[in-house]
């Protein structure tokens, strides 16, 4: 298991290693130049600006400097926020991102394995297709529509919660959590249940429940482990997806977060700035392969995490 | 099953139902048409304009909320070039002059008008009895190191060499790193005396005195700070009506509080100002509905839906938008390059209703690259009054062009590409081009090609477009901020037009005429007639305005038409 984790680690390094590769040299075709007013500037200025910034060198040397800080833990300087380290940039807006991310995926794979589960246990019935309409919803309109409707709804008629910003504690957070909650709500809600219904009729539960198993322990004990697989590897990469941001829901409710950063980064041509918030979206979702693969051997022991032909 | 497809079938009506009623606002108004009513209710929005000197006692609490539309990239004097920054920098801080109520600049860190000496070429300033935040006082030595800072090569200022060359004496060798820095024309005679002395005469030099990038700087300060100044709100120095507070340098929120060793705190009457960046116009405008903001802008199909709301403001800016013609494009010369096809092109499309229905914003037709309301001569005459109209719409005249033009070039049919922007306004503007242009010039086909401002940037540098939709904001107020940028070889120009009357013109602006202010203005209006009438080198498309919800006991905004967008100095709230 140690050395299965060890090689893993240093499989994630290699990849981000060639992701930082990929994107810097990607980034470079990016049209424009970063700087602003280049416009304004006259060719002397325009040479001495590019020097300040290092991007009159030649692109494998920009690569090595860029390589060799990023080794050290420093992404550089925002070419946008004048002399602000991108590190300082994504500390203050991952935040909100990590808070709202973090409470959709808890919400909304709680609520969808509940849903999940009702549909399976109460199948054809009301309580099935109510799930399923629901799971259908959740799945086919997009979580900006639902931001929408919350937000005209909830927070500009009855005034319950904020219409926007992020100065309201808590309350700010409950919105924009609930319309990004509502993707993993319905994907766990889909998988559970066709998970659940496959496990419920299959031989060994027709035993249980013959021996005398009661409901509750055949949900659970039984049918609800086996179910977990399959949600777990695609709950995975949305977890990252959701905890890195997600810029249209962010910019709805006015959020200083990580997602609307990232796509205002590259309108910009903000170079370090693309480049960081790449790495920190690329080492969530390795991270969080990572620990999809981990969680594989504990809810399902038959799977090994130790690789080789075990 | 019967009843649950029924109950399925009406959740379904249900949640449509809700979002549709979500999409269509809270408000059952008719979409705005092109028809003369709506020129009625256009000149009625337009005298909604927040007035100035609007009356009403001062309320207890004088807190404001506003809301930005991007966040601060910084607030460096040297370093600043975007909208925002400016913005925070005219409100925390104050150079020589600052723009008054009627955006006339007058005396601020200066104590009275500057002197100036008979050729025009020294300007000197007595300072006030003025404070940084800290208690100190400013200093003739402050402005000297701030100007010095702008123009000195390692510093990377994209303003201050843009401002200061062929300017102030010397500015443009030491920006190209040919001369020292202390040779700039700029001199501390005393503690409060300020001298500057000039390449050339510049007419307009007071006007930019209130220019952000010629704020003073404490060069203690500054330095004390080293590569963390100005990167929050606790490594900055103050010396204008506000403190910023609450900033953490890469976050989208900050205050303003009341700088009480502001000289002229008495008459600034806000303790506070909370400001959010909210990027989507229509979260604004939901915030300002649950007053959370007290002046939401608004853009689009909100600006059709609420700009007849009681508190809707028109707010004019002086910002001119035109189609650039191309002439050269891959070293060869493009269709554009023949005048008849630049005059039909420019001649066929109609602004009004460009303006009226698909900008939708308060936005003018233009017939003029200087804009209305921005220049006046020394009688305060509007220099549009001047030089009149250029490039009406008029679609015969544009046919016969046009025709004339094909013959010329020996073909009966072209295709052109109009290269504009990848917001939903510019995707509009576009459209209607394509139709307006199409459908009175036979035998024209327009392809759109829509990217985002950096690679049009890009494009526009690499000429590599044939026509393109652009626009200029001035940095401070004088016809020369927009005629400058057509002279042959000028960097903004980027589309192979030239014409050595235009230069010898703006040329002689700057020179033989830059004392003559008359003669000057004739000169410059002579010139817009060339550019325009003559050369059609480009077509004025619109000046754009902007339309805000703006409560009403927010009184006394003061918006400029050049630098940073608004004063919070002289604002109030009366009967919140």
């Amino acid at each position: 298991m140690v050395k299965y984790i060890g090689k893993r680690i240093v499989y994630m390094f290699i990849t981000l290693f060639l992701i930082a590769t990929a994107s810097f040299f990607l980034m470079q075709t990016l049209p424009g130049s970063p700087i602003a007013s280049y416009n304004k500037l006259n060719d002397t200025q325009k040479a001495i600006v590019e020097k300040k910034y290092g991007i009159d060198k030649p692109k494998p040397v920009q690569y090595a400097i860029y390589m060799k800080n990023l080794a050290k833990g420093d992404l550089g300087t925002s070419f946008v926020f004048k002399g602000k380290s991108v590190n300082d940039l994504l500390a203050t807006r991952l935040k909100p991102s990590l808070i709202l991310g973090a409470q959709a995926m808890v919400f909304g794979t709680i609520v969808g394995i509940l849903l999940g589960m009702l549909a399976a246990l109460k199948h054809n019935t009301f309580w099935d297709y109510g799930s399923t309409f629901f799971a259908i919803l959740g799945i086919s309109i997009p979580s900006f529509v639902f931001a929408s409707l919350l937000q005209y709804w909830i927070a500009s008629e009855w005034h319950l919660l904020p219409v926007g910003l992020w100065n309201d504690g808590w309350k700010s957070s409950v919105l924009p959590s609930l319309a990004l909650a509502m993707g993993p709500l319905a994907l766990s809600a889909r998988f559970i249940r066709t998970e659940m219904i496959e496990v419920l009729n299959s031989d060994y539960i027709i035993l249980a429940k013959a021996k005398g198993a009661n409901g509750f322990e055949i949900a659970f004990k039984h049918a609800f482990r086996n179910a977990l697989i399959p949600l777990i590897t695609v709950l995975g990469p949305l977890a990252a997806g959701l905890v890195t941001g997600s810029l249209v829901v962010e910019q709805i409710f006015a959020i200083p977060g990580i997602g609307e950063q990232f796509v205002s980064s590259i309108m910009t041509n903000d170079h370090a700035t693309i480049m960081g918030t790449t790495l920190l979206f690329s080492a969530f979702l390795i991270l969080i392969i990572f620990i999809v693969d981990i969680l594989y051997g504990v809810i399902d022991p038959r799977i090994r995490v130790s690789g080789g032909k075990g | 099953m019967k009843r649950n497809k029924w109950l399925i079938l009406m959740a379904l009506t249900l949640v449509l139902s809700m979002f549709l009623a979500a999409c269509g606002g809270s408000k059952d108004e008719e979409k705005p048409t092109a028809d003369g009513d709506d020129k009625d209710k256009d000149a009625a929005t337009e005298e909604k304009k927040h007035a100035k000197d609007e009356d009403g006692e001062p309320d207890a609490e004088q807190v404001l909320y506003l809301s930005e539309r991007a966040a601060i990239p910084s607030v460096d004097s040297s370093i600043v070039e975007d909208q925002v920054g400016f913005n925070v920098l005219n409100n925390i801080n104050e150079g020589l002059y600052r723009l008054n109520q009627d955006n006339i600049a007058e005396p601020a860190m200066a104590a009275e008008e500057a002197k100036v000496s008979e050729d025009g070429l020294t300007y000197t300033f007595k300072l006030r009895d003025a404070m940084w935040a800290d208690e100190t006082p400013v200093t003739a030595n402050d402005f000297v190191y701030a100007w010095q800072r702008a123009i000195d090569p390692a510093t990377g200022s994209p303003y201050g060499p843009f401002m200061m060359s062929g300017v102030v004496k010397n500015a443009t060798a030491i920006s190209e790193e040919k001369m020292e820095i202390s040779e700039l024309g700029v001199k501390a005679v005393d503690e409060k005396t300020f001298e500057v002395t000039l390449e050339r005469p510049v007419p307009y030099f007071l006007s930019l005195m209130s220019f952000g990038t010629f704020y003073p700087l404490k060069e203690e300060f500054v330095a004390s700070k080293a590569d963390a100044f100005a990167t929050n709100s606790d490594s900055l120095l103050s010396n204008g009506p506000f403190v910023l507070t609450k900033w953490d340098g890469t976050g989208d929120s900050w205050t303003y509080v009341k700088n009480e060793h502001y000289w002229d705190a008495e008459n600034v009457k806000l303790n506070e100002i909370h400001v959010n960046v909210v990027k989507d116009p229509a979260t604004a405008v939901k915030l300002y509905q649950d007053g959370k903001l007290d002046r939401a802008e608004m853009s689009g199909d909100l600006a059709q839906q609420y700009r007849d709301d009681e508190e809707a403001v028109v707010q004019p800016e002086t910002s001119v938008f035109y189609f650039k013609f191309n002439q050269e494009r891959d070293g060869k010369e493009t269709p554009l390059a023949n005048v008849n096809i630049r005059k039909a092109i420019a001649k066929a499309f109609e602004k009004q209703d460009m303006a009226d229905v698909v900008l939708a914003n308060g936005s003018l037709p233009a017939n003029f690259l200087v804009p209305t309301n921005f220049a006046f001569d020394e009688n305060e005459k509007d220099f549009r009054e001047l030089s009149g109209d250029h490039l009406e719409y008029n679609v015969e005249e544009a046919q016969d062009h046009w025709k004339k033009g094909l013959e010329e070039l020996g073909v009966e049919s072209l295709d052109l590409e109009i290269l504009g922007g990848d917001t939903e306004a510019s995707k509009k503007m576009d459209e209607y081009f394509k139709a307006q242009l199409e459908g009175n010039l036979e035998g024209l086909t327009i392809s759109l090609k829509e990217v985002p401002f950096s690679v049009r940037l890009d494009l526009d540098g690499n000429q590599d477009y044939d026509i393109q939709v652009s626009g200029w904001g001035p940095d401070f107020q004088d016809p020369i901020s927009f005629m400058d940028l057509f002279v042959t070889d000028g960097t903004n120009n980027l589309m192979s037009y030239s014409n050595p009357e235009y230069d010898k013109l703006i040329e002689d602006s700057k020179g033989d005429l830059a004392l003559k202010p008359e003669e000057r203005y004739e000169a410059f209006a002579k010139a817009e007639k060339i550019l325009l009438d003559e050369d059609a080198a480009i077509a004025p498309i619109y000046q754009r305005g902007l339309i805000f919800l703006h409560k009403p006991y927010f009184k006394g905004l003061v918006d400029h038409p050049f630098g940073a967008d608004y004063s919070y100095k002289w604002a109030y709230i009366s009967g919140k």
